[in-house]
């Protein structure tokens, strides 16, 4: 039992451990002249891409090209300016590639909505499939007419068996 | 129809696998730069021989113009170097064609020895110790190729290395275009 808690308590902190080195970002000291624009600074470095790195976001990276973006991130946000121009500063000069939310526009339109169309398509087929009446004892059992025609090939078969029989008989004799 | 209904979901996988396989050759590298189409953005540094020669805008407008982003921290400018002189002494390019030098983020004096101790294939280089010039123009390492038209709008962002045959399917055509272009007085 102690064992067993140990064990669970060991985990634990090393998982702890490896997460926190994972998270571990390139910082540097800037002195923000409020929380609300470190909170900003914060946002706005996760949510803009690093144009060298393929995959990582400004806060993440610590290519020299993020350090110079996060520099000027800082500076515009010192000056004054708003989310808003700072994502075009930044878009005009790297392209939408900067840009983790993509904006909504002829080229986006599939990214935006192709998932919900995806949804939707899943939808009316799997409301098609459950619409289709299932098979039930009445429609599987057979009509008058049907049964007839059963018992005639029925019949029709058991004297042709029986024929087969005889002459297999023979043969043998 | 209710065969072809049948089909749709391999039909789907095949399209789907089609897609996937040609994403895996496409160079992630390899992306338009915002600047295409745009005028040259204003600047006024100094150039890197000269530190009281301050040049601007004006200064690279009118000719077809080629601005090299390089620095003597990248290595791959090496490689990219002797192709830089071949472009810059060549005969049939000279009269059209001003190679420029983007100087990014380096130490003058590392810079100014390796130019003399390279061959300087530039006109001049422009002294972006800070990277000012290298962020307006979207600059995110260096080396890279800008081509300028007569007018002074970027028509193309190349980043690499340049060689012989990057030259000749990348740059030429786009060359030879802004050429006719400029002859024909557009």
């Amino acid at each position: 039992m102690l064992n067993r808690v140990l064990f669970i308590v060991v985990l634990t902190v090393t998982l702890f451990m490896v997460t926190g080195a994972a998270n571990a970002s390139p910082v540097e000291t800037f002195e923000f002249r409020d929380e609300v624009t470190k909170i900003r600074f914060q946002a706005l470095s996760k949510e803009l891409r690093c144009p060298k790195c393929q995959n990582q976001n400004l806060a993440d990276s610590n290519s020299p090209i993020a350090t110079d973006l996060r520099r000027e991130l800082y500076d515009l946000l010192q000056q004054g300016k708003a989310d808003s121009e700072i994502v075009n500063f930044m878009v005009s000069r790297y392209g939408e590639f900067v840009l983790y939310r993509p904006r909504v526009s002829s080229i986006t339109y599939v990214l935006w909505f192709g998932p919900a169309l995806l949804i939707l398509i899943g939808v009316i087929v799997v409301i098609v499939i459950l619409r289709k009446k299932p098979a039930t004892k009445e429609n599987l059992a057979l009509s008058t007419q049907q049964q007839d025609k059963l018992q005639q090939l029925l019949e029709s078969n058991k004297v042709k068996a029986s024929q087969q029989s005889n002459t297999d008989k023979k043969d043998k004799e | 129809m209710n065969k072809i209904i049948r089909f749709l979901p391999l039909i789907l996988v095949i399209a789907l696998g089609v897609v996937l396989y040609r994403g895996l050759s496409l160079n992630p590298q390899d992306m338009p730069s915002a600047l295409v189409g745009k005028t040259m953005p204003d600047f006024s540094l100094a150039t890197l021989n000269d530190a009281n020669r301050i040049v601007n805008k004006t200064d690279l407008v009118g000719d077809i113009v080629l601005l090299n982003v390089w620095a003597t921290w990248c290595p791959t400018c090496k490689y990219e170097h002797p192709y830089l002189l071949e472009i810059a002494n060549d005969p049939k390019l000279k009269p059209y064609v001003k190679l420029y030098g983007l100087n990014y983020k380096d130490e003058r004096i590392a810079a100014q020895q390796w130019l003399t101790h390279y061959e300087d294939p530039y006109h001049f280089s422009i002294f972006d110790e800070q990277g000012t010039l290298g962020l307006n123009l979207g600059v995110f390492g260096a080396p890279e190729t800008f081509v300028i038209d007569h007018h002074g709008v970027i028509r193309k962002r190349f980043a690499g290395a340049i060689d012989t045959r990057v030259w000749r399917k990348e740059f030429e055509p786009l060359i030879k275009q802004l050429i006719s272009e400029k002859q024909k007085g557009e």
